[in-house]
């Protein structure tokens, strides 16, 4: 029955590999201006955003720099930064 | 709001992808599994041997998958059809049996209004006028009304909602799944590569649709309610002007005056036919 | 317990014994009196199944599908353009690997519209990956649906029970009906590969690798092959235990024959008596039934390159020959008759006459029995 491991899959992150390399805007977060609201991590597509202790952190790993958390943050506290 | 991570980080999804913002709500379910059609997901999904969805996913054709869950359904609660709106053209029988049959499952359609994964061709639910691929003068047909449609199916739960208010969706995911019988959940899903926004929009431009009262978010339990933000724009000098939704789109490069006042007065009709329901459907 | 019973009505009582779980059809002539016989049992309590109503057989099959998934053991059952409205869905099934029974009740494809038998609507599961099997009368319909469930269930592929229209499904036989315990002695609890379940996270039939996809293409079709032993492992099991002992094929008369017909079917019945009557004229004639159309029953076949050959077909494909004029053409030299398509009488007095013209050499390559 090798057929069912083609049949069958298992979650895993990273499935299209390090997506961080899709970025050209780096999404750089201010710790002062943030408000905790939450909003980052409600709406990023990717999951890749964490509040940690009051903190957000992004996995730059993954983040495809869409831009979204810095769209959706009340206190401007994420900035968009071009990459280098 | 506390939402488990659903969709795997490094997934296949485009930057700023609705469908990736929509599955965060499923997190809300207990034990779910979840029936996929044919369609962007198909991809978001993952490739063999890994997935990036990490609950139980079954993949079935695209016709298929209300009828797919209904089986599942005779063993499990909390089967959920995770579905495009064009999988509601091809499958519009199949869903609409299903639902006559009010069989135990959640439907979410995740509306990005054209087939995407085959490269933004017109869908039933595609705006009028909109540009695809194979509308390339723009749509002559009306979007038609998919939660309406199945509203009349006189089934337990049927609400629309959008990837614009997240705590709105979870909020009815999470209604739904404690009622038993046939619901459906019509999302909003604005898409940056089939509409023509920039990534980062996907929000405000979904925000933009029902603050200028085009998608309105609604409710049906028994009675019908609109809902959320959608209650502050009954009033019409609350909404912003239309035109800030339509222009910021380039599906709809080259909309004229009158269609702009064309699709106003479309918006307006709405309004008023779900108004009507408001004070119709009303147990209180 | 012998009983009359129609041919469908057979098969209901088969899948009741075989103690499915789900049932999902969609009316179509003449499957029909199978599906309500079941959901009349069901509805009476003597069934423990859920029969779920649907508005198409493409959803018959997505809801089976969905079922078997789930670990219930499931079954559903269609007719010609019925089958051809489910066929993406037939496909999706085998290639999942999924165990589950529906029963075919072949059936002309129209137009113009025509609810009487022609196997071609059956035959167009022949690449699918489903096991095909073609009951003669009521109690082999009977007896191999129950042998189905055990010969899916072990190989992981789909089962299609073929029954000819009006000459099977709506007449009435004489019918062994096995008792429950005996046919639980024979068929175990269901078996299968995998199961969605919620507790244990994982996707099936996601996007895979192009070779990965092929190996299981190939994994399949070494299963189909060795679905021919297991069939008749079973069918020898089966007749250990009912009397009636079953396999690929039904030899009639054709280990000293030097003329063979092969066919499938209902009709095979008259035929065998066509092969009485000339071999009383010591005309030395056999028949060969093929019970199972896949697996194909190639080295049964391929014993008789010495004889000469007739296949009596009741499907055609269009630019070729008759369907199994085809199948049976590739192993061995064959004459092939096409007859009785789209529902035409052929009876004893046809064959008769066929095979004689057979036996005297006058038949050509292709003949359209008209
Ligand atoms: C029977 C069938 N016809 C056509 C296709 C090709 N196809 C795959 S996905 C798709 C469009 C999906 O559109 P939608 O349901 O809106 O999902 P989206 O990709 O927009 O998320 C089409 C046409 C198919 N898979 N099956
Ligand atoms: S840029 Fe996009 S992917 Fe990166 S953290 Fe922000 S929302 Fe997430
Ligand atoms: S959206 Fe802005 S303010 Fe809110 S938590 Fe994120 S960074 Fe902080
Ligand atoms: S085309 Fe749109 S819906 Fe499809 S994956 Fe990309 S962003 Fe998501
Ligand atoms: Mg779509």
């Amino acid at each position: 029955m090798e057929w069912l491991k083609t049949l069958i899959s298992r979650p895993s992150k990273g499935v299209s590999g390090k997506t961080g390399y899709w970025r050209t805007f780096k999404p750089i977060y201010d710790r002062d201006k943030c408000v905790l609201c939450y909003e980052c991590y409600v709406y990023c597509p990717e999951n890749c955003v964490e509040i940690v202790e009051k903190v957000v952190k992004i996995d730059y790993d993954f983040c495809k720099g869409c831009g979204i958390c810095s769209e959706v943050c009340p206190a401007n506290a994420i900035e968009m930064v071009k990459e280098d | 709001m506390d939402l488990r991570c659903v969709l795997l980080p490094g997934n296949p999804s485009c930057q700023g992808c609705p469908h990736a913002i929509g599955l965060k709500a499923l997190s809300v379910l207990e034990n779910p599994i979840v029936v996929v059609p044919a369609g962007c997901t198909t991809i978001i999904a993952g490739f063999n041997p890994k997935q990036s969805i990490d609950l139980p996913v079954v993949h079935v054709p695209f016709a298929s998958a209300p009828a797919v869950a209904c089986g599942l359904s005779k063993a499990y609660d909390n089967v959920v059809v995770w579905m495009g709106d064009g999988a509601t053209d091809i499958g519009f029988s199949t869903l609409s049996g299903s639902a006559i049959r009010n069989d135990n499952i959640l439907v979410v359609v995740s509306d990005n209004e054209a087939y995407m994964n085959t490269g933004i061709q017109m869908s039933g639910t595609t705006f009028w006028k909109a540009k695809t691929t194979t509308t390339p003068a723009g749509k002559r047909e009306e979007k038609k009304d998919l939660a309406l449609i199945m509203l009349m199916h006189r089934i337990p739960y049927v609400a629309t909602a959008s990837v614009g208010y997240m705590r709105d969706f979870v909020r009815k995911v999470k209604k739904a799944s404690k009622i038993k019988g046939f619901k459906f959940i019509h999302l909003h899903s604005p898409c940056p590569p089939g509409w023509r926004f920039d990534s980062s929009k996907t929000v405000e431009v979904a925000r933009m649709a029902v603050k200028s009262g085009a998608w309105i978010l609604w409710e049906y339990d028994g009675s019908f309610r609109i809902t959320g933000m959608s209650r502050m724009f009954r009033d019409k000098s609350k909404r912003i002007p239309l035109t800030e939704y339509l222009r910021v789109q380039g599906r709809f490069k080259g909309l004229t005056e009158e269609d702009v006042r064309t699709i106003e007065e479309r918006i307006d009709e709405v309004w008023k036919l779900l108004d009507v329901l408001e004070n119709t459907i009303n147990k209180a | 317990m012998k009983t009359i019973l129609t041919g469908n009505h057979a098969v209901a009582y088969a899948v009741k014994l075989s103690r499915v779980k789900v049932v999902s059809a969609y009316p179509i002539t003449p499957q029909t009196t199978i599906v309500e016989k079941i959901a009349e049992m069901i509805a009476k309590g003597e069934m423990d199944a859920e029969f779920v109503n649907v508005e198409s057989e493409h959803s018959a099959l997505s809801v089976v599908y969905g079922s078997a998934l789930a670990g219930l053991r499931s079954f559903t059952a269609t007719s010609s353009h019925g089958l051809l409205y489910m066929y993406e869905m037939c496909w999706w099934v085998s290639n999942s690997r999924l165990p589950l029974v529906m029963a075919v009740v072949t059936r002309t494809i129209g137009p113009p519209w025509n609810i009487h038998t022609d196997h071609t609507d059956l035959m167009t599961l022949r690449d699918s990956g489903w096991i095909i099997a073609m009951a003669e009368n009521a109690q082999e319909a009977l007896d191999l649906t129950i042998q189905s469930f055990k010969i899916s269930e072990s190989l992981n592929l789909p089962f299609a029970v073929g029954l000819d229209a009006f000459v099977v499904s709506h007449t009435a036989e004489v019918v062994d009906v096995p008792d429950q315990e005996t046919v639980d002695e024979f068929l175990p609890e269901r078996k299968q590969a995998y199961r969605v379940d919620p507790n244990d996270v994982f996707a099936v039939g996601n996007i895979a690798d192009n070779l990965e996809t092929m190996r299981m293409r190939r994994e399949m079709a070494l299963d189909m092959e060795k679905a021919k032993g297991v069939i008749d492992e079973v069918g020898r099991e089966f007749g250990e235990i009912f009397g009636r002992r079953y396999g690929l094929v039904e030899e009639y008369m054709v280990d000293d024959a030097e003329y063979i017909v092969v066919m499938t079917g209902a009709w095979s019945g008259d035929a065998k008596e066509a092969v009485d009557i000339l071999r009383k004229r010591g005309i030395q004639i056999g028949l060969l039934k093929l019970r199972y159309i896949r697996p194909f029953p190639r080295e049964v076949i391929e014993r008789f390159d010495d004889r000469k050959i007739l296949v009596v077909d009741r499907s055609f494909s269009m630019g070729h020959r008759g369907t199994l004029g085809i199948e049976v053409g590739n192993v061995v030299d064959c004459k092939n008759v096409v007859a009785g398509l789209c529902g035409v009488d052929v009876g004893f007095e046809d064959f008769k006459e066929m095979f004689e013209r057979f036996v005297r050499g006058e038949l050509g390559e292709v003949e359209w029995w008209i």
